[in-house]
């Protein structure tokens, strides 16, 4: 008998393998099951989570970690449409996945067939690219196109919609050569802009370095450290840019924006050149388009060149990858004058500092920098969406792009748990906490089975307030305090809930038990739930309320009822 | 002839010429730049070209100039699209075709028919009451020549959008 050729299903597996794969996560389906029964016995470990969202942010907490490509695998229908939320996710931040959705046979599509839904309809707008496999021979070459588009250029989800009969079907051995004639990746920078911008950088007697994820996605942090050094230019990073310039650093001055640090925001206001290196002026930080940074020269690195003068016009805009553009402007750098500059912004450090009240009932901000003391900066953190998220970026000083890890574009709300899980994964004998919100929390929180199930050591740490707090922030500080859809009544014991899933509890509710607390939480060899019972009614400051200039920075809270703000949420 | 007419807001009419993958989905990746940014499609061309395996697609759509340099290039960035690029300020050879068909009693045909003389259009059927002719030029062409039949009473028109081809050697 003639050896029968694998299955397109086999074909896809194999190629996973060769891509390195590691871990798959997901949920299976009538439609998904020749997929699934492919993995039996192969060298790839298969995670089951509890919800397909679950799958879709582990597969992004463990690329965001590791700076590899996390794999999905779920079914059609209802599976496939509850990826959309992961992928916008993902997309928004610029994570490289690729996600497997069943489909159910080609010749029922459009019919109505049971769990038959137009996946690449509903997820165009969520994805960087998108395949729906008709023929079996097109897997090898689909399957390459896709990790190569994931990972390459500006990085972003891939999801390929897989009918069952293509999955099933015997493939006939074919090239796996990738056809991709409209797809270019930058590298490099025109020698001429990268002249122009080491001009500008020795004219700039106040440059500022604005630090996005795309230093970080380019694994830039040697050449944005050199290039802060040599120009002894002051660094203020983005949400996701943390870490790549550590944020202990002298000249880093932490995180900008809306809730970023008072002497980010001064430096913002006073610089007179400003370089955004893989930041996408998103308007949590740029806020009040007209007034930001008016007399200041702006250059923009990006790799993406739909980026450049999308919301911020600049003076010079520069496609390419941040490391290669760094490396080519590092040597045309002379070192700058700008001792009287930088000395200005260790004045804002000091007389702005970040602060809290120590007195009174237990502080979320308390409970956050002890975790960061007991960690010694060395954890890995990834945090859901809220006030808790915020507090986070302030108190948790970051020293590397990829040990933090929080949903910003889409500030989805749920990411914490399942992202901490697939970031356990990849990076096995770290520390990693998740810090969540009580209300986020419960959006995913039926990945603690999951957790249960992989042993791994992922700590969870709960701010509860008991409030949707970031929305209470708001309705408190712009709504007269009339509060709508915030209180959080009828939330369960977490410690409780903790400990029906098999994982063990831990509260907080004095300053005084904190840190013995959290340390025995991190000392724990298994995974483990910290319940922080925290002040109810706290804000997040500094706050520059959406749409406002960066001069109307509240530091603390204000004296009276605030104008409702220009901008979005 | 200015190829932009401009309107309120600064919005103008843009031609744009893209060179895409001849694959199910790409038409749809397209429309959604557009509609995301709501910018209004006024007509649109898919067409085969030389080549089986791309397809041609001729855009016009009306909005600001800022805003449709961001759809370019967020166009250039789908991974179907070969290249897309505006036309609108380049002289380049354009044609679109038109098909009226007008009111037209017996007693105004001579008057009809001296108008379709003008603008070299064909007529392609005639009924005691109606006239249907064919055009064939500039879009702003087009536009002159509807403009004239109005007062004949337009019962129905039908035009294919503007299609575009570079001049001499250039390429579209
Ligand atoms: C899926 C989703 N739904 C709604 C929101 C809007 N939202 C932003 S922050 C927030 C409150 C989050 O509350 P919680 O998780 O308790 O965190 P806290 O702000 O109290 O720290 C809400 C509802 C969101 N970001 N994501």
């Amino acid at each position: 008998m003639a050896v029968q050729e694998k299955t397109g299903a086999e074909a896809l597996v194999d190629i996973m393998i060769e891509e390195g794969v590691e871990y798959i996560f997901g949920l299976p389906g009538g439609s998904a099951i020749p997929l699934f029964d492919a993995l039996v016995g192969r060298n790839i470990k298969l995670v089951l989570t509890r919800h397909e969202q679950g799958a879709v942010h582990m597969a992004d907490g463990y690329a965001r970690a590791t700076g590899k490509t996390g794999v999905a695998l779920v079914t059609s229908g209802p599976g496939a449409t509850n990826t959309v939320t992961g992928l916008f996710t993902a997309l928004m931040d610029s994570i490289p996945l690729v996600v497997v959705t069943g489909q159910m046979p080609a010749w029922t599509l459009g019919l109505d067939a049971f769990q038959e839904a137009d996946v690449s309809g509903i997820t165009y707008p969520c994805v960087k690219h998108s395949y729906l496999v008709k023929d079996v021979d097109d897997i090898p070459r689909i399957m390459r196109e896709a990790f190569f588009l994931a990972s390459s250029g500006r990085p972003g989800p891939v999801l390929i919609d897989m009918p069952k009969n293509v999955s099933g079907a015997r493939i006939s051995p074919k090239a796996d050569t990738m056809q991709l004639p409209g797809y270019s990746v930058p590298k490099a920078a025109q020698d001429a802009e990268v002249a122009r911008a080491a001009t500008l950088l020795a004219a700039a007697k106040r440059p500022l370095l604005l630090v996005g994820h795309g230093a970080a996605i380019s694994g830039a942090a040697t050449e944005v450290r050199a290039l802060a050094e040599t120009l002894q230019a002051p660094v203020v990073n983005t949400l996701l840019g943390k870490g790549v310039l550590p944020e202990t650093h002298e000249l880093n001055l932490g995180m900008l924006g809306m809730h970023g640090t008072a002497y980010a925001n001064k430096a913002i206001i006073d610089c007179d050149l400003i370089m955004s290196i893989g930041s996408r002026w998103d308007d949590r930080i740029v806020s009040k388009y007209d007034e930001f940074c008016v007399n200041a020269v702006k250059i923009h690195i990006d790799i993406d060149a739909a980026e450049i003068n999308k919301v911020v016009k600049v003076d010079l805009g520069i496609v390419g990858d941040a490391k290669t553009v760094l490396r080519q402007l590092l040597p045309r750098l002379v070192k700058g004058d700008t001792a009287d500059w930088v000395r200005q912004t260790k004045r804002w450090r000091r007389d702005f500092p970040l602060k809290f009240q120590k007195e009174g009932k237990l502080r979320a901000q308390q409970v956050i920098q002890e975790l960061y003391r007991l960690t010694g900066g060395k954890a890995i953190v990834t945090t859901d969406v809220g006030q808790h998220q915020m507090w986070a970026a302030q108190f948790i000083l970051s020293e590397s792009g990829r040990d933090w890890i929080s949903s910003g574009g889409a500030g989805t709300m749920g990411f914490g748990l399942p992202s901490a899980i697939g970031a356990q994964l990849g990076r096995p004998g770290e520390t990693v906490v998740a810090i969540v919100g009580d209300g986020g929390f419960q959006m995913t929180l039926s990945e603690l089975a999951t957790l249960f199930n992989l042993k791994i050591p992922v700590k969870i740490l709960v701010i509860n307030n008991h409030y949707l707090g970031m929305v209470r922030q708001w309705q408190n500080l712009f709504y007269d305090n009339r509060y709508s859809g915030v209180d959080l009544e009828g939330n369960p014991d977490f410690v409780k809930l903790a400990g029906a899933y098999g994982i063990k509890g831990f509260r907080i509710s004095r300053s005084a038990d904190v840190r013995r607390v959290l340390k025995a939480a991190l000392d724990h060899p298994g995974p483990a739930l910290i319940d922080a019972e925290v002040e109810q009614h706290d804000n997040v400051f500094p706050m520059i309320p959406a749409g406002a200039a960066h001069k109307d920075m509240l530091l603390g809270p204000p004296r009276r009822v605030l104008e409702k703000p220009t901008g979005g949420t | 002839m200015p190829a932009e007419i401009t309107g309120g807001n600064g919005a103008a009419r843009h031609s744009i010429s893209l060179y895409v993958a001849n694959k199910p989905g790409v038409l749809i990746r397209i429309a959604l730049v557009f509609s995301r940014r709501g910018y209004n499609i006024d007509s649109l061309v898919v067409s085969e070209t030389e080549d089986p395996g791309f397809s041609r697609m001729n855009i016009v759509a009306t909005g600001d100039r800022a805003t449709l340099e961001q759809i370019i290039k967020q166009l250039n960035k789908l991974v179907d699209v070969i290249h897309a690029r505006d036309y609108s300020y380049e002289d380049v050879i354009q044609k679109e075709l038109a098909l009226f068909k007008i009111d037209c009693a017996p007693e105004r045909r001579a008057e009809a028919l001296q108008v379709m003389e003008a603008f070299k259009a064909k007529t392609i059927d005639l009924s005691e009451r109606t006239l249907a002719v064919e055009v064939t030029g500039s879009s702003e062409k087009l536009d002159a020549l509807e403009t004239m039949l109005r007062s004949f009473h337009i019962r129905e028109m039908v035009r294919t959008g503007k299609v575009l081809m570079a001049r001499g050697e250039a390429a579209t």
